[in-house]
């Protein structure tokens, strides 16, 4: 049901771990839904020098955690800003219908310490980057909200 | 990718057995003929349909009479549930059942809600088990049905039917259980166990898959799901699939023959795998130390996602399956799982290694080998760990 991307992203992923010099981190996701993601970015004079990842979730939130730091390594911040979920999934060469919204996830994580990066730096955030947070809106979390 | 395979997922489906291969084939080129049918080519295909439904009868101890064949274990469960339900609809519209079963219980009855029909959830123990007493006070004067498997598929809990038939006849109600996991796997007797239908399924015993069979006792009255050409004595119409009809009988009875070999050997390798996962912090064991079916090791890990368990293990060649929510198409846990207590988090990190009598103690070995490093891979990669060890929660 993957294709050998995601099979390689998640077996062999980039840019896993802590980072411990990292300037802006975010988390989105929680337990209850099954994924949850940490972003760690090294950012300097604006460029994602260094990024990496921590995820708790199934094989595709792990591929997307991996294939999404890969698109913003070396990036401006500008640039980081306009990935979408979308592109993760392409670079994937796809995702099954049900994991769709592991990359929305992914998308989620990188701006959600892209956020951070403002806040720490005393920045007005871009107007993309308002509703950063996992809000429960996806369908994994809205449905376990109302099911059992 | 590993050089070997170990498949750890025979609660899924099991390698049709040696014995069964060979009992089937002359049914396909020599003995094919319509059971129906009057000349020779016929009567030795509707013998082997006869052979067939005592070796099943004696295996759970019916009669050949009360053992219809039917497509799966699925349609046994569609057809008691929904058939009972119309059989009994003037005395009442009210049925029991358990929260741990299998969808095609699950699902019927949802369906037969949207009919009218109104259904009582036992609720489950911790270890999957349920209360006797809470059975007998949730029995009304229009409950037309109880139906409780004999052994949980997620966490390999017997549970205790020859009870709750009992309860069930001194209260005038109809039991079924489905013993689709059960069958070939601990001893079966119908009468003894108060049991009035019962399911099984040919592929969850080294038998083939696409075929199952209902045990009716005498005397109670199903309904036909199938109408046609009224075979199985008008109960379920539809030309016999002789071959593996024929080939569930020999797997069944070859199963439930070595029994009394079979069941503590395969235990013991169970045994091995729970004694070694023990020893991982924040792990447990899910369903009845005790009472459990011989094949089934069923675990919770925390901060590990269970379907990244199961793709990890696949690439060292171990077959095994996780009630995750991420590991199925619906995005939730586990029924079963959330009906022990688990809270979700924990029910999303759940493993099942269901082994066999084709398991070796190489096999045991290999997986008490693999399963610990890829663990603590997926932890490390984890935040939720990070904030477990931190003591964040």
């Amino acid at each position: 049901m993957y294709s050998d991307k995601v099979m390689d992203h998640f077996s062999n992923p980039r840019n896993v771990g802590e980072l411990p010099d990292a300037n802006a981190i975010g988390q989105v996701g929680n337990p209850v839904c099954g994924d949850i993601m940490k972003i760690y970015m090294k950012i300097e004079n604006g460029i994602i020098e260094k990024v990496s990842f921590k995820t708790f979730g199934c094989g595709a939130a792990i591929a997307t955690s991996s294939m999404a730091t890969e698109l913003v390594k070396g990036k401006s911040v500008e640039e980081a800003l306009k990935l979408t979920n979308k592109a993760v999934a392409e670079a994937l060469d796809g995702l099954p219908p049900q994991k769709l919204h592991c990359s929305v996830l992914a998308e989620e994580g990188i701006r959600a310490c892209l956020s951070d990066y403002y806040k720490r730096n005393g920045l007005e955030p871009p107007p993309e980057l308002q509703d950063v947070d996992c809000t429960g809106h996806c369908e994994t979390c809205a449905k376990n909200g109302t099911e059992h | 990718m590993a050089n070997r395979t170990v498949y750890a997922d025979n609660a899924a489906t099991t390698a049709v057995s040696r014995t069964a291969v060979e009992a089937m084939l002359p049914y396909f080129t020599e003995n094919y003929g319509n059971p129906s049918s009057l000349y020779s080519v016929g009567r030795s295909a509707h013998r082997g349909l006869d052979e067939a439904r005592a070796k099943v009868a004696k295996a759970i101890g019916a009669e050949p009479v009360e053992i219809y064949f039917t497509g799966c274990g699925t349609e046994s469960d569609n057809w008691a549930l929904k058939g009972i339900a119309e059989a009994k609809a003037a005395k009442g519209k009210h049925i029991i059942t358990s929260s741990i079963e299998h969808h095609a219980i699950t699902h019927t009855l949802d369906w037969l809600k949207k009919k009218g029909y109104e259904v009582t959830y036992l609720k489950a123990d911790k270890l999957g088990g349920i209360d006797l007493e809470e059975l007998k006070a949730a029995i009304r004067p229009d409950t037309i049905l109880i139906s409780v498997m004999m052994a949980n598929n997620e966490i390999g809990t017997i549970l205790p039917v020859a009870e709750i038939g009992r309860i069930a006849h001194e209260h005038g109600v109809l039991f079924h259980t489905d013993a689709v996991q059960a069958a070939g796997h601990i001893p079966i007797d119908v009468k003894a166990m108060n049991i009035d239908m019962l399911s099984i399924s040919g592929h969850k015993f080294h038998g083939p898959k696409g075929v199952g069979a209902m045990y009716i006792r005498k005397g109670v009255r199903v309904p036909q799901l199938l109408h046609g050409g009224g075979q199985e004595r008008n109960q379920r119409s539809g030309t016999e699939n002789v071959p593996e009809i024929v080939g569930m009988a020999a797997a069944l009875e070859e199963a439930v023959a070595n029994l009394p070999e079979t069941m503590p050997r395969v235990s013991k390798m169970r045994d091995r795998l729970i004694e070694a996962f023990k020893t991982i912090p924040y792990s447990r064991l899910t369903g009845d130390p005790v009472n459990r079916l011989p094949g089934i090791a069923s675990f919770v890990f925390e901060c590990v996602e269970g379907e990244s368990l199961v793709l990890s293990l696949d690439r060292e060649g171990i077959c095994a399956s996780s009630g995750s929510a991420c590991s199925s198409v619906s995005l939730d846990p586990s029924h079963v799982l959330l009906a022990i207590g688990l809270p979700h988090e924990v029910a999303h990190g759940s493993l099942r290694l269901s082994i066999t009598d084709t398991t070796t103690d190489e096999d045991i070995d290999y997986i008490i080998e693999k399963l610990p490093p890829i663990i603590e891979r997926l932890r490390s990669m984890s935040p939720l760990w990070e904030d477990r060890l931190n003591g964040k929660f």
